[in-house]
């Protein structure tokens, strides 16, 4: 098995040699380990476009707005990753944005997943039939994360969730009933002599 | 009284850092101390007569073991080579996390040998290979067999009888990553289970030369006097391998460096030492003086700096000695400005770590704080401004933005990967191809260009605009903010220059590890000793914390 300190300076390294500036180059690197201890394929995918890259145009989308459309060729999932690190703050207040014909949508995840850290934010990601959620990059939870991903993604779609429950107020109310059973009730001996204030403050 | 912290645009120089020795806060010390108390067994010695065979050492304290695994194996002379472009050693290491079991040892039979072709697997945490001192080697055990003791001239003056030439660690080649580990309470110090792997190498060559002498005269032969060990290390030749490290990880850098500058600090703060202490204190710098006359090497530059250094020490001792009252307050710092007025680079560090001797109060707790989690300050603040930015580079950097790096002297190397080991080398980009494939290690020509383009950029512009055309700066605008809050996390040099000397970069580390005896052979690479004068693993429980000021006592 090859550690994640390799993965991620091999991946810096090829990144450069891909053509990337040192400082993107170490983005990739971070980020294509942080998906492969997430457990997703990325190093499959990374070596797949860089293996286009050669090819293909690939557009870069610098300034992220609400809806990113291209003109025609699909976007580069790093620069667009990169770019939605150093935006997050500004596109947070959107609440929502797709971006249309994007390459190995798989090599964005991570970089949604650090952006999701940055606000405090959890992220929502979809495209076709695969589903993400971005939890502050602690974790990623997927209805597709065993199956084969594709390399292409008509259309994208990222949602900033509000920092909600995720259970309904009933839930809570149960279940914190359930907590008090292991609360002593005080009597009046215990509420003069086991608290560590006065039960006056008028000093 | 309150003492500032030493400016970095002084201490973080190249020459300034070139001229650091060991001190209490050295990995090497910090790891015999937290190991002290664990308890130590050579668990495995199967070596055939000749001394080639299979032997494993261990740390065990409650539910933990780390058990060094050891391989020796037999070379031709015309094979070893202390070079990385080497492929057999004497001797290869691993050190397992766990006690390995018997197919652990059988995998890593085929493996450990082979070092950088080889693979590891997440339960080796550390790698290592090492090579004989031949002549010392076969010294010993001639004389040991015959039921002599060796000849001390001549090992004070190799002071080991391996020398390791590479020791790894941090997932490379498949060991362990660091975050596996991170959280073990006993290694919460930077290097220190490559530290452990060294220690343990050095008690198996003691035993294997004993074994090798035994095994030759069996009725003549007498073990190597403990108090001899005692005074051997182990070598180490180390290249330009270790720079890009210190490049690489400025915020560890800075928590290395902060640590020291904040002990001198509570140092000179002291004000009123105490008798044991100030005696502690001229004790070591006085004994130090056995370390200086026993430094050999054949380096011109070292021996220039040698001599300075000991002309200055012996300068100093009378100054302590005639004219200096500890009565006085504050005495470390009168001592410090004394030094700063009086003394060369080299002197001033060499007396500063020997200030750290008597506060192991002070010291001990700095320790833990000399890691870092690097991943924590990685994200580039793109919500701030040019103007920011702007006020950073002229704070921090304010001498590289006074170097010309249009001029061929300013600008004359460059660091690359060498294709055929992967290992950083240094080449004049003016002589040589390869330029076009520079590493990220010019952070100073980089900086000034940042500088350069902001000047004509307006100061409210945000980061996160200025990023998207300016992609090829991105690796020093994540520096620049990173110095912000690590003021020791940047060289304060230009490391492409025409005098570059990249040993100064190579002692910075090692002097962190706590090496002695630095002998450069070119100014790209050199030698040095670890755990000389330290104590035997039998001797751990109670050993004395000086004891790098105690060789051959």
């Amino acid at each position: 098995m090859k550690s994640f300190s390799e993965i991620e300076t091999t991946v810096k390294r090829a990144s450069r040699a891909a053509g990337y500036s040192w400082g993107i180059a170490e983005e990739v690197g971070k980020s294509i380990r942080l998906s492969e201890l997430f457990g997703f394929p990325a190093i499959k995918h990374l070596n797949q476009y860089y293996q286009n890259k050669k090819k293909e145009n690939f557009e870069e989308i610098k300034l992220i707005n609400e809806i990113n459309k291209s003109d025609g060729s699909f976007f580069c999932p790093i620069i667009l990753g990169v770019n939605f690190i150093d935006q997050v703050k500004n596109l947070e207040i959107l609440k929502k944005c797709s971006v249309e014909n994007l390459a190995y949508p798989l090599l964005f995840l991570p970089f949604l997943s650090r952006a999701s850290e940055i606000i405090g934010k959890k992220l929502l990601i979809s495209f076709d039939d695969c589903k993400f959620l971005l939890n502050f990059n602690v974790s990623i939870s997927s209805n597709i994360w065993d199956k084969e991903m594709s390399m292409l993604a008509k259309k994208v779609e990222i949602s900033f969730l509000d920092n909600e429950d995720n259970f309904s107020d009933q839930d809570w109310k149960n279940l914190y009933k359930l907590a008090e059973d292991t609360f002593v009730e005080e009597t009046d001996s215990l509420k003069e002599g086991a608290a560590g204030a006065g039960l006056t403050d008028n000093d | 009284m309150n003492v500032e912290l030493r400016d970095p645009k002084i201490i973080m120089k190249l020459s300034r850092l070139g001229s650091f020795h060991q001190s209490r806060l050295s990995f090497l010390r910090s790891f015999l101390s937290e190991f002290k108390d664990w308890k130590y067994n050579r668990d495995l010695f199967d070596l055939d007569q000749e001394g080639y065979g299979t032997a494993i050492y261990s740390f065990k304290k409650n539910a933990r073991v780390y058990s060094l695994i050891c391989y020796a194996n037999k070379i031709n002379n015309d094979e070893r080579s202390d070079r990385v472009i080497a492929t057999k050693w004497d001797a290869a290491f691993t050190l397992h996390d766990g006690v390995p079991l018997k197919d652990d040892i059988e995998r890593l039979r085929n493996e450990v040998p082979k070092q950088e072709v080889g693979r590891l697997s997440y339960k080796e945490l550390t790698l290592s290979r090492a090579n004989k001192s031949i002549r010392v080697f076969d010294h010993v055990v001639e004389n040991l067999s015959n039921g002599n003791q060796p000849n001390l001239e001549l090992l004070e003056k190799v002071g080991y009888l391996y020398r390791t030439t590479a020791v790894y660690g941090s997932g490379k080649f498949g060991l362990a990553d660091r975050f596996r580990i991170k959280n073990r309470e006993e290694i919460n110090g930077p290097f220190r289970l490559e530290m452990m792997l060294v220690y343990l190498v050095r008690q198996f060559t003691f035993d294997q030369v004993n074994h090798v002498a035994q095994n030759r005269n069996p009725k003549l032969a007498v073990k190597l006097d403990p108090i001899i060990c005692r005074n051997l290390g182990i070598g180490n030749s180390t290249g330009l391998g270790m720079a890009p490290f210190i490049v690489n990880h400025p915020t560890l850098l800075n928590n290395w460096i902060l640590s020291r500058e904040i002990a001198l600090k509570k140092i000179r703060e002291i004000k009123i030492v105490k008798t044991k202490d100030k005696d502690l204190f001229k004790e070591c710098v006085k004994n130090s003086l056995k370390n200086l006359t026993s430094w050999n090497t054949e380096s011109e530059y070292q021996l220039k700096k040698i001599k300075l250094l000991l002309k200055d020490i012996k300068k100093f001792i009378y100054f302590l000695e005639n004219e200096f009252n500890f009565q006085k307050d504050y005495p470390f710092n009168e001592i410090y400005f004394w030094l700063e007025k009086e003394t060369c680079e080299e002197c001033i560090e060499y007396v500063v770590s020997i200030m750290m001797e008597p506060f192991g109060d002070i010291v001990q707790p700095l320790v833990g704080q000399m890691s870092s989690e690097e991943e924590k300050y990685f994200n580039i603040p793109t919500e701030r401004n040019v103007g920011d930015l702007k006020k950073i580079l002229e704070n921090k950097y304010s001498d590289i933005l006074k170097i010309n790096f249009k001029t061929d002297e300013n600008n004359q190397k460059f660091w690359f990967i060498s294709k055929n080991k992967e290992e950083p080398r240094l080449a004049n980009r003016f002589e040589e191809d390869g330029a076009d494939l520079e590493q990220p290690l010019a952070i100073a020509r980089d900086i000034k260009k940042l500088y350069e383009k902001l000047l004509s950029l307006k100061d409210n512009l945000k980061i996160n605009k200025f990023l998207i055309e300016n992609s090829d700066l991105r690796h020093v605008v994540r520096r620049a903010f990173i110095i912000e809050k690590f003021p020791y996390s940047e060289i304060q040099d230009n490391t492409i220059g025409e005098n570059l000397v990249p040993i100064d970069m190579l002692r910075l580390k090692l002097s962190f590890f706590g090496a002695l005896k630095f002998d450069p052979r070119s100014d790209k690479w050199l030698r040095i000793c670890m755990f000389q004068g330290a104590p035997l693993p039998n001797e751990l429980k109670d050993y004395d914390e000086q004891w790098v000021y105690k060789t051959y006592s």
